[in-house]
């Protein structure tokens, strides 16, 4: 059995009487791509939001790399390798795309409190910067303002920021939502490129892309878990298909 | 390298020498008293840069500010009163005794509103947006009111300075002398907030500013970047009242009342936010509307306020904007 990277137990979240998360017990494997699916508003962000540290539970507890993670704050989980991406892009729109990288490695080369030398100077820095820019392939578009960029380049962005990170696991959430077909294909690519390095944790839509990436898919119907598996299991599960999928997936 | 000469250079240029050739200007026009008009407008484009850099880089809405320039201000002159009187302002357990030289003043003023701002931001910081603006607003009305009850210092009447503090080399007394420190202390805190936000702590500190809860995810503990930013505006707002205070050589509570955070802010917002010479610019015309609207009006206040709401509306990055179009580039 490969190691646990993720695990939570018990998890609860409720907002009011929406329970958006009940008793939740989710594994995340080492090396895997683990594909959490389920129908609009079976609780998957709010799962994500907790993983990340965005919401606390209610109840139940997170473990991360064998540590406890369930009350730390946000900033201490991206320093044991956990890192994300958001639903709604969120990149730093008044900054260039370069300063927008940048800072996602700044967040990992100690503090910040340099107040005199201009930013982004060190030799390692712009090394792991053009790093950065290549793995999504905004090179030729460092220098402008990130508000300019197509909706297709802003979610590249975002996903450079979390991989700047260096991250052991990436929380993706809806990372190809209202990319047209060749930027679903692109990103698709990323994905699998970057499973060679990390662990991913990925909530989307797009069942023809998740088929094709995921290791294991984990269903969530009003917060809780349905049913996880390798994907030919998930296809074929009936509590699935009766809750999820219909007659979509043949 | 040479290159050639955009609206941004020569606006800077033409403001630098202006600036640098007031003195003998005012002079040789039989204007003396516009030295030291132009001295307050430097004090106070002083504060508004530092208001600015917690504001326009920050994206931290302070109405308080004006509690750090009336702290300045007080500390000078109530260590300069008790020098003046001889007597110790604390007689024990340590004797603490008043001070007349700005190389003592100054620095101290600095240190006690770089306390103050760490108190009031360490406790207002935990909110945002709206709370914060009203926390900030709370905090300097408090400062206000409890030196309006001071009675030892004045109370609502305030303190006069028996003298301006002293500085070797120069003579304060002297308006040019003085115009010329408060040039050279505000230049000095726009270059090093120029430096600052161009850092990797200014990186963090704009980061903050357009999505804070982006920045924790990217693994900033971002609060502690906001505090310390929040104490040198804060200890530079400091070092603007204790020039004031100097100045007009006279406090009174007036200083850190909200109406003057309020004042500090439309500078800021009237220059440019996010701009380091937009407050310098801001300070510089709203002094200047002040003083010369009512020779023509008595109700000059009737012009000044659609004049502000004007440029708010429609500059997106104050007077300072217009002034040198697209190339602002944080500077």
């Amino acid at each position: 059995m490969a190691e646990i990277l993720l695990r939570t137990e018990g998890l609860c979240k409720s907002f009011g009487a929406v329970q958006a998360c009940n008793n939740l017990a989710l594994e995340v494997v080492a090396g895997e791509v683990h594909a959490l699916i389920g129908p609009n508003g079976a609780g998957k962000t709010t799962l994500l939001n907790q993983l990340s540290g965005d919401l606390m539970p209610d109840a139940g507890r997170i473990f991360f790399s064998g540590r406890e993670i369930t009350r730390l704050p946000l900033y201490k989980r991206a320093h044991l390798g956990l890192a994300r991406s958001y639903q709604i892009t969120s990149i730093f729109p008044q900054l260039t795309v370069e300063e927008n990288l940048l800072l996602a490695i700044q967040a990992h080369c100690g503090h910040s409190f340099h107040f005199w030398q201009k930013a982004g100077e060190e030799p390692q820095l712009r090394a792991a910067l053009a790093l950065a820019l290549a793995q999504v392939g905004l090179t030729e578009r460092a220098k402008i303002q990130a508000a300019t960029l197509s909706h297709g380049e802003k979610k590249q962005l975002e996903v450079g920021m979390a991989l700047a990170c260096n991250p052991k696991l990436l929380l993706l959430d809806e990372p190809m939502a209202g990319m047209g077909p060749g930027g679903t294909v692109e990103m698709s690519n990323l994905i699998m490129k970057l499973k060679q390095h990390m662990t991913i944790l990925l909530v989307e839509h797009d069942m023809k892309a998740i088929f094709a990436l995921a290791d294991r898919i984990t269903v969530l119907v009003y917060g809780e878990v349905i049913a996880s598996g390798p994907p030919e299991e998930i296809r074929t599960d009936p509590a699935v298909r009766q809750a999820y999928l219909g007659d979509e997936v043949q | 390298m040479f290159r050639t000469p955009t609206r941004k250079s020569l606006s800077l240029v033409a403001g630098g020498l202006l600036l640098l050739c007031l003195p003998p200007i005012a002079h040789l026009s039989g204007e003396p008293y516009l030295i030291s008009l132009f001295s307050r407008i430097l004090i106070y484009a002083l504060a508004a840069v530092s208001l600015d850099l917690i504001l326009g880089y920050g994206g931290m809405v302070s109405l308080g500010h004006a509690a750090f320039f009336g702290i300045g201000a007080y500390v000078t002159a109530i260590l300069s009163s008790h020098n003046y009187e001889g007597i110790a302002i604390l007689p024990w357990p340590i004797t603490l005794a008043g001070h007349a030289s700005a190389l003592v003043a100054w620095p101290l003023a600095m240190m006690i509103a770089a306390l103050l701002a760490a108190l009031i931001g360490a406790l207002s910081l935990r909110t945002s947006g709206m709370h914060f603006i009203m926390i900030t607003l709370a905090f300097s009305q408090m400062l206000y009111y409890f030196f309006v009850s001071l009675e030892a210092y004045g109370g609502d009447d305030g303190l006069s300075l028996f003298s301006r503090n002293a500085l070797p080399g120069l003579d304060l007394s002297k308006d040019t002398h003085f115009y010329y420190l408060c040039l050279a202390l505000m230049s000095v805190f726009l270059v090093i907030a120029y430096r600052l936000v161009h850092s990797p702590f200014g990186m963090v500190i704009r980061g903050c500013r357009e999505n804070e809860k982006r920045m924790q995810a990217l693994g900033f503990p971002t609060f502690r970047y906001k505090l310390a930013c929040f104490v040198i505006a804060g200890a530079a707002a400091g070092l603007a009242g204790a020039l004031v205070a100097n100045q007009t050589e006279y406090v009174s509570p007036g200083l850190m009342h909200w109406s003057r955070s309020g004042v500090i802010l439309i500078m800021v917002l009237l220059g440019g936010t996010g701009t380091l010479f937009g407050p310098v610019l801001g300070a510089a015309t709203f002094l200047l509307l002040e003083e010369f609207l009512p020779i023509y009006t008595e109700h000059w206040m009737l012009y000044l306020g659609p004049f502000l709401i004007v440029v708010v509306l429609f500059a997106r990055h104050g007077l300072y904007g217009i002034l040198v179009g697209r190339e602002r580039d944080n500077g």
